[in-house]
This record gives C-alpha cells, structure tokens and sequence, in this order.
C-alpha cells in the first residue's frame, strides 16, 4: 500500500513544515538542504526502502546513510513521521542530552544505520554495509544521500572507485544536487560540471533526475535496483530550500538561523 | 601485576624479528580458528604482514589501494555488521591521513575495527620523516573510546594481534618492519591494560613500549654496576593505561623515567605524567622519546642512538631523576633541569 504520488507530495510538505518548526525550536541548523532533500527523503522511506519502523534493528531492512549529514532535521522529520519515535521528539533536535543530535548517531536514535558527521565520509560506509550484504548473501540495499558540496571532499571519489571496482551493484547514491554550498555556488567552487560524466567515468551507473518531481525519482530508484553489475547514481537535481520562494536558491539559507517572523513566513508558503 | 624474570639480556645473543610479522602470525591464526573475520591492506605489499593470510584466506582479504580514508569507511560499514575488520597502512597515513574517519565513523559508533599502523617508529628508516610514524600514538591517544597498543616485540605482536580481536571497540596497534630484539617468549603472559615488571628495582623505575622495552633493560642492566636498582616496566598498553602499575612505581620506587619511538607530547610519557600529577604523589620525571622535532633518513638502529634512544641515555636520565628525588628528600629540590 504505497502512498500515490500526490501524496508523497503532501507528506514532503508536512516533512518540510517539521524541518522549519526543528530548526526554530532548536535555535539553529541546516534548512536549505533539508528543503532540497524533502521529496528524495519521502520517496525513499514511503516507497522504496524496505523497513519496519516498529522494528529498527531488523536484519533484512534496506539501509539509508545520511552522508550530508547537516540534513538530519529532513531524515529525523521523515523517522518520526514513520514511526520510529514520537513526533513530539523532533523539538528536543540539538538540544541537551536528546537523542536527536545535530548529525545522525546510530547509538542514540532508532532508525538510524550509521552514524556520519563529516562531509565525504557517508559513501563508503554504504560501501562497506553492501559488501557485507553480499558476503553475507543477504539481499538488502543501501542508499547514501549526498550532497553536490561534499562532493569537493577526495574521499568520495576514492569510495566512487571502490564502488565501482568490487561491483557493489547493492549500493544507491543520490546526489542532492541543489548547486550550492554554505559558501555558494557550487560549481563556481569546485567545478562539479559535468557531473553525471564524471560517475560514468568511475563506471556507475546514472539516472539524472528532477529531484523535486517523485514521479521522476521514483523511476529513477526502480531503474537502479534493477542496473546490476555496478552501483547505481541518482542525480537529482533540487533547489536550496525549495518549498519557500524566498528561501530558494539562496546560500545563505544554507544554516540561517530562523526568527518566528521568518517562520510564520515560511510556514504560510508550505501551508 | 605481572612479574616476570629475563634471561640476562646483557649477555646473551639477542634474536630479532620485526612485529609485523607477529601481526601476520596473529592473523592467520585468527583465521584458523574460524574467526568471522576480514583484512584490508592500503598498498603496502610484502611489508604489511598480510602476505600469508591473503595467500591462505584470499576471498576474506581486500586490497584497498592508496586510500586509506576510504579503506576505514568501508570497514566501519562491514564491523557494524559483525565481521572482526583488520585495516592495514602505513602508521600515519592510518594515523592522520584518516583520523577524522577513524574518529567520526568508527570511535564515535564504538565500531569494533582494529587499525594497524605498519612502519611503527623510525622502523621505515632510509624512507625519512614522512614515512616515520612518530605521532601516531598521540593522536590515536586522543580519541574517545580508542584502545592504543605498542607491541614490546614480534612474540608479544602476535599475543596483541589475537587480543585486539576480542576488544569490543576500535583499536590501534603500531607495528615495526624492521627487526627489533625479541625479548618475551610465548610463555610470557599479556594482557591488555596491563603493564608488567621485567625487573625489579627500588631506586626508580623506567617504563617503555616497543623497542624501548629492550633498551632499557640493557640500561637497568648497566646501572647495577654503579649501584642502581632499577625497575623496569613494560607498557605495551599505552591507552588505558595500567595505572596502577604506575602509581606503585611511583610510591616504592620514587623517580620515573619513560622511554617511547614517539614524540614526547602525547604518547606514554604523556600518559604517565598526566596520571601522576593528577596523583596523591607526584613523582619527579624524565620523557624520552623525540622532542617536538621530525625524523629523518637513516638505518633505525642508527636512527634510535641519532636521537638519544639508547640504553646509555636512558641510564643518563634514571641518574638524573634519582639526584632529583635526592634533592627533594633533603628540600633541596632545584625545580625542572634547564
């Protein structure tokens, strides 16, 4: 009984709704890429990844790694709204002694298949979960968000190759591919462009996708589990802070902190 | 405690070996015995002690290439799925090349991943300071939850390699790749978190990790003949420290020399003046190892005496903090020698 794609929608706008209400209520954090990861967050955990909320440690489940981490606010709403814990939790976000902590800690929080905090570390964590999988002849998958800016981090690219090299076919990447870091763009940066060449030149396999449109995304992922051999890339392209016009596209709403002017502002455009 | 007598290494004909080969040993051993396990090596080839279990159990061994970052992300995903991992490279480049992966994916999950630093100390030697691991144990040190071995010599590497198996968290050993003396045997008890005595002594005690443990019984050996009694102490364990093997030398023997291959900021000396200003007894003290500088070209036997590692300097240092504890005895204490 998986939700229709209209509904997906309205669950990525309830998860957004829950990112701006965190990141006010905990005094900081990152909402622009908890925006632009909204519809790849609802797509995977209501459609494709093969969980039991009731159940977290279940040996079988898909696993997700959250390797740009400072979009726990858009994985933590996304948990709660599954039931992996109260949804009242999600106002204790960076807060003392919560189990909700500013970067996903898999000892603290159920739902959580890794604990990742630095940028460029999530991939091969995937890697290591998959090969595992298959070592283990279990037929669990692994998906790794991650983000374009992080994509400037060396390690990512050592895990494209071993990826690649040991055929990991049990792994999914998505690329949250807002254009921008803290910093701005993120081609003017680093110059990521042309992108879905540079993974097809690691040898994996590219879907490029409009990463706000679940229709989209949703073929995207099926295409993937079905590519074997080798794993699998989903480039999704999404605006920063999408869902609040004045937000979109803007670095700075990288880790602005929010006023409650800002956010009654916000919430009307998601309402 | 752990007491222990030595054959008198002053005067019998020292056998060597390097203790990479314990580690490769200890691996293979594991495997026999049917542990759920996986080695990975980062290009080191021959020198990194995984030769044999590659040879014997190819389809749990992963050739990582040059990239150790990588390398320790991947074993943090296969340890939270319950295989033992063993990470072979080169000491820093496991060190600090990827501490911040040792550090946030693996400690901060309390992953169990052993991390084997090869090319411990100045064991590189003709390769120079950048391929000289002399700050490993201060950084490894430094990070929550790390258990930070230093084997004493290639019997006791073996001994370590099997127990860091059964440690619930992440651990680091060093490993050397030249031959240092071999001076346990496998009847020598090991423990970790345990230090042992190796010789007894009431005057002041030195305690050393790794190849230091031989100099300084050679230097314990020396000083008798000018009437010192010297404890010698073994440290294989440098994180969590044995501390109760310090505070006893520190109270039945009143003066603590420490000698490491390391830096002298963070490694055993480290570990020890911390415990013991922190202590009912602070003890004067002497941390030898290298002083705040980078190594640099040379055989590792000449490299040890080039920077002061030597049983004759140890010797120099017990003398110097015995006049010490004297001075304080008679409250003429000078303070902290220029």
């Amino acid at each position: 009984m998986s939700p229709t794609p209209n509904e997906l929608r309205e669950i990525a706008k309830v998860i957004r709704r829950d990112v701006l209400t965190m990141v006010l209520e905990a005094g900081s954090g990152h909402v622009g890429g908890s925006l632009s990861a909204a519809e790849i967050m609802v797509v995977l955990y209501w459609n494709v990844l093969r969980i039991k909320p009731d159940r977290p440690a279940w040996e079988d489940r898909d696993r997700f790694v959250l390797s740009k981490s400072h979009a726990a606010p858009a994985l933590y709403a996304a948990l709660a709204r599954k039931g992996y814990f109260d949804v009242r939790d999600l106002l204790t976000f960076r807060k003392l002694k919560s189990r909700l902590q500013g970067t996903p800690d898999a000892q603290r929080t159920p739902g959580i298949d890794a604990s990742v905090g630095s940028p460029g570390e999530g991939l091969s964590i995937a890697n290591g979960i998959a090969l595992s999988a298959k070592r283990g002849g279990k037929g669990f998958r692994v998906y790794c968000l991650l983000g374009d800016g992080e994509l400037q981090e060396g390690q990512i690219w050592e895990a494209a190759l071993t990826g690649a090299r040991h055929k990991i076919d049990g792994v999914c990447a998505v690329v949250d591919r807002n254009g921008l870091s803290g910093a701005g763009l993120t081609d003017e940066i680093a110059g990521l462009t042309p992108l879905a060449d540079k993974w097809r030149a690691f040898n994996w396999h590219v879907c490029e996708v409009d990463g706000h449109n679940v229709e989209q995304l949703l073929a995207a992922f099926a295409e993937a589990e079905s590519t074997k051999g080798k794993p699998s890339v989903v480039i999704a392209n999404t605006v920063k802070g999408k869902g609040v016009p004045f937000m979109e596209g803007k670095a700075e709403w990288h880790d602005r902190k929010l006023t409650a002017d800002v956010y009654e502002e916000a919430m009307k455009a998601l309402s | 405690m752990v007491e222990m007598s030595l054959a008198d290494v002053h005067h019998r004909v020292v056998e060597t070996e390097a203790t990479v080969r314990g580690y490769e040993r200890g691996l293979v051993e594991l495997a026999e015995r049917g542990t759920d396990m996986i080695v990975m090596d980062a290009d080191l080839g021959a020198s990194s002690g995984t030769t044999e279990f590659r040879r014997h159990f190819p389809d749990r061994f992963i050739e990582f290439g040059l990239a150790e970052q990588d390398m320790l992300g991947v074993a943090a995903g296969l340890a939270q799925s319950g295989h033992v991992v063993f990470v072979t490279a080169h000491g820093m480049l496991a060190a600090a090349n990827a501490w911040d992966v040792i550090r946030s994916t693996i400690c901060h999950a309390g992953l169990k991943v052993i991390v084997a630093g090869v090319d411990a100390g100045f064991s590189s030697g003709g390769d120079g300071c950048a391929r000289q691991s002399l700050e490993d144990i201060a950084v490894m040190r430094a990070l929550p939850g790390m258990t930070v071995i230093v084997p004493t010599d290639a019997v006791e590497a073996r001994k370590v390699t099997l127990a860091a198996a059964r440690i619930p968290g992440p651990v680091y050993v060093r490993y050397a790749t030249s031959r240092t003396p071999v001076v346990t045997t496998d009847m020598t008890p090991f423990a970790i978190g345990q230090g042992a005595v190796y010789r007894q002594g009431e005057d002041a005690t030195v305690m050393a990790c790794g190849v230091m443990v031989y100099e300084a019984l050679k230097a314990a050996r020396q000083l008798e003949d000018q009437s010192l009694s010297v404890r010698v102490v073994s440290c294989p364990t440098v994180k969590p420290l044995d501390r109760a093997i310090v505070n006893r030398a520190a109270v039945e023997t009143g003066a603590i020399v420490t000698v490491e291959e390391g830096s002298t900021i963070g490694g055993l000396g480290g570990a020890v003046a911390e415990a013991l200003a922190q202590s009912a007894r602070p003890t004067p003290m002497r941390i030898m190892g290298i002083e705040d500088r980078f190594g640099e070209s040379g055989d590792h036997e000449q490299l040890l005496g080039y920077f002061g590692l030597t049983a004759r300097e140890i010797g120099a240092s017990v003398r110097e903090v015995v006049t010490r504890k004297k001075a304080i005895a008679a409250g003429q204490d000078t303070g902290v020698p220029e």
